[in-house]
């Protein structure tokens, strides 16, 4: 079994957002960066669908050369290798990002074989598009289903459990197919130190693939404006726990 | 321009909030062109009354296989009645169904899709604001496109009726599926498990977050929220440590909650965290740091020791009573 996971490198926000000067990005100089965090869930399920079933898993991302830090904390997870479409770092539109990564899977599988699974996170954090991993599918010609919450391979399908608002919808998909996951699929692991030894001798294939003008083209980004007020203060310690039943009180809830 | 096109979704017996929340935002879009709505799901009659929020035309589209849900199909049917009408843009509520149907929609079309978005002008390009980072970041973007493919974030457009309501033309078509596009279907349903009070529909949620130290530590946010008819709820810092299940995160990537009151014990504030409560009326924030960022989000504050605070909450409850 061959299974493909797509991640994406995303900065840790902390408390608050704060622009870089031309207001196109995040002033990210303070920040640390991670794998965008549906994703992670998608990154542990790659690695236990091969732990179960044999066979290779590979993980993918389009960004900037940093972004291999997260290709590394992904094989440290137990992923076999990976792929890497470098960018300058501009950001790159859902429609170009999904074609960049259509053409690398389809050079992939001409090379080593169809993957079976092509795993998504359902949308990232950061620019939250919810549709790269549809416009592959589409692409591809495969079966999606997407924001799933569990799933099981049997022999030549894949059971898929997709979180509605009233339980969870079940598809039975047909093998090879897309999916894409959201936090909550498994509880990730934490890499081991051989993990990670291991991880820094694994191949990382890198390419760089031209960004195609944005349809989709950010002019500029806005803090929404907060409430420009900070809390009241009930007190300090136990003995505020009067003031806070009396607002209880004088809102209904006791 | 062209009609403008809402796909609509019914939510037990009407048509949800999120989607007259869409058909606003189409509406002042539209200027004065046609409004027109799809609704796929059956549930008779949710889209008669549309004339209030200036909908001419209804359609219903009728096909056994696809009532319940179809992804594919249903991406299939917007496609048709798209083209039947040309309409000049496409709108839906940012539900996760919305996002899904909308993305193939723009896959099989071959154009973009503006996610979430809050506010949009018609004109060459269009303009529009969308969220990113589940609301906590706003971004401004041109859309270049010949039809403009749009969902509306949830609880971001106030509801508008206009005046003058005129009859709704309801129009029944059977949506010409195929089978190829059938193959991705709900094969059952599984319902949520029973018991305890549902996160989302809370009307008070207590939640804890690093702060509260442990699995264990829960115990006095249980028992705050049994005696205020809570639902418990965490960070994702606390999922990811395994004290509590996933299914208890309020978050960007957890549970996003509207609740009367949100009690915040032990929680920093973090955008992922901010991004799935500040649809809270209000919310009380206990927390040791009288500089942690939610304070700044927060109505009332409590400083100190959530484990010496909620206990002394929970008595000074059951004396009150």
């Amino acid at each position: 079994m061959r299974v493909l996971v797509a991640v994406k490198r995303v900065p840790f926000t902390g408390g608050k957002m704060v622009l870089a000067p031309d207001a196109m990005s995040l002033e990210t100089k303070h920040l640390g960066f991670t794998i965008s965090p549906h994703e992670e869930c998608g990154v542990e399920e790659a690695v236990r669908i091969i732990e179960a079933h044999g066979g290779e898993s590979v993980v993918l991302t389009l960004g900037p050369p940093e972004a291999v830090e997260q290709l590394r904390d992904a094989m440290a997870l137990g992923i076999d290798r990976a792929i890497h479409l470098q960018t300058d770092g501009g950001e790159w539109d859902a429609e170009g990002t999904a074609g960049a990564i259509v053409e690398a899977i389809q050079a992939n599988e001409a090379a080593s074989g169809p993957f079976d699974l092509i795993l998504f996170g359902n949308e990232s954090a950061d620019s939250g598009g919810f549709q790269v991993g549809l416009r592959v599918a589409h692409a591809l010609g495969r079966p999606v289903v997407t924001g799933l919450k569990g799933m099981k391979v049997e022999s030549a399908s894949v059971r898929c459990e997709q979180e509605t608002s009233d339980g969870r919808d079940v598809y039975v998909l047909p093998l090879p197919a897309v999916l894409t996951v959201k936090e909550g699929l498994n509880l990730p692991r934490y890499p081991s130190v051989p993990g990670r030894l291991r991880a820094g001798r694994k191949p990382v294939a890198t390419s760089t693939p031209a960004r195609p003008k944005a349809r989709l083209e950010t002019t500029r980004l806005v803090v929404p404006a907060g409430r420009g007020r900070r809390a009241e203060l009930l007190g300090s310690g136990p003995s505020a726990a009067p003031a806070v039943v009396e607002m209880l009180r004088s809102i209904g809830v006791v | 321009m062209a009609p403008v096109l809402v796909l609509v979704e019914s939510a037990e017996g009407s048509l949800a909030d999120v989607s007259l929340q869409a058909l606003t935002l189409a509406r002042s879009f539209a200027g004065g062109e046609p409004l027109e709505v799809l609704q796929i799901d059956p549930d008779p009659g949710a889209a008669e009354n549309l004339g209030d929020y200036g909908v001419v035309s209804a359609h219903i589209a009728d096909h056994e296989g696809i009532g319940s849900f179809g992804p594919d199909a249903w991406a299939a049917t917007v496609i048709q009645l798209a083209d039947r009408i040309s309409a000049g843009a496409v709108f839906a509520a940012a539900t996760d169904r919305g996002n899904d149907i909308m993305a193939r929609v723009g896959a099989r079309l071959g154009l973009p899709v503006a996610v979430n978005c809050i506010a949009i002008s018609a004109g060459s390009p269009i303009t529009l604001t969308r969220q990113r980072w589940g609301g906590s970041l706003l971004e401004e973007a041109l859309l270049h496109s010949p039809r403009p493919l749009v969902t509306v974030a949830m609880h971001t457009v106030a509801i508008e009726r206009v005046a003058g309501s005129k009859q709704v033309e309801v129009l029944h078509g059977r949506a010409d599926v195929n089978e190829r596009d059938l193959l991705v279907r709900p094969a059952e349903h599984v319902a949520p498990p029973s018991g305890g009070v549902s996160l989302a529909e809370a009307k008070v949620v207590v939640s804890g977050g690093r702060g509260v130290g442990s699995k264990e530590g829960f115990a006095i946010i249980e028992e705050l929220a049994g005696l205020l008819g809570a639902a418990v709820g965490c960070s994702r810092v606390v999922t990811s440590a395994g004290w509590r299940p996933h299914t208890d995160q309020v978050g960007q990537t957890g549970t996003k909650i509207a609740p009367d009151l949100y009690i915040a014990c032990g929680i920093s504030g973090a955008t992922q965290h901010m991004a799935g409560c500040k649809g809270a009326k209000r919310i009380l924030a206990i927390n040791s740091d009288a500089e942690a960022p939610i304070m700044v989000n927060a109505d009332y504050a409590v400083v100190g020791d959530l484990k010496e605070i909620l206990p002394a909450i929970s008595a000074e409850i059951r004396k009150a009573r």
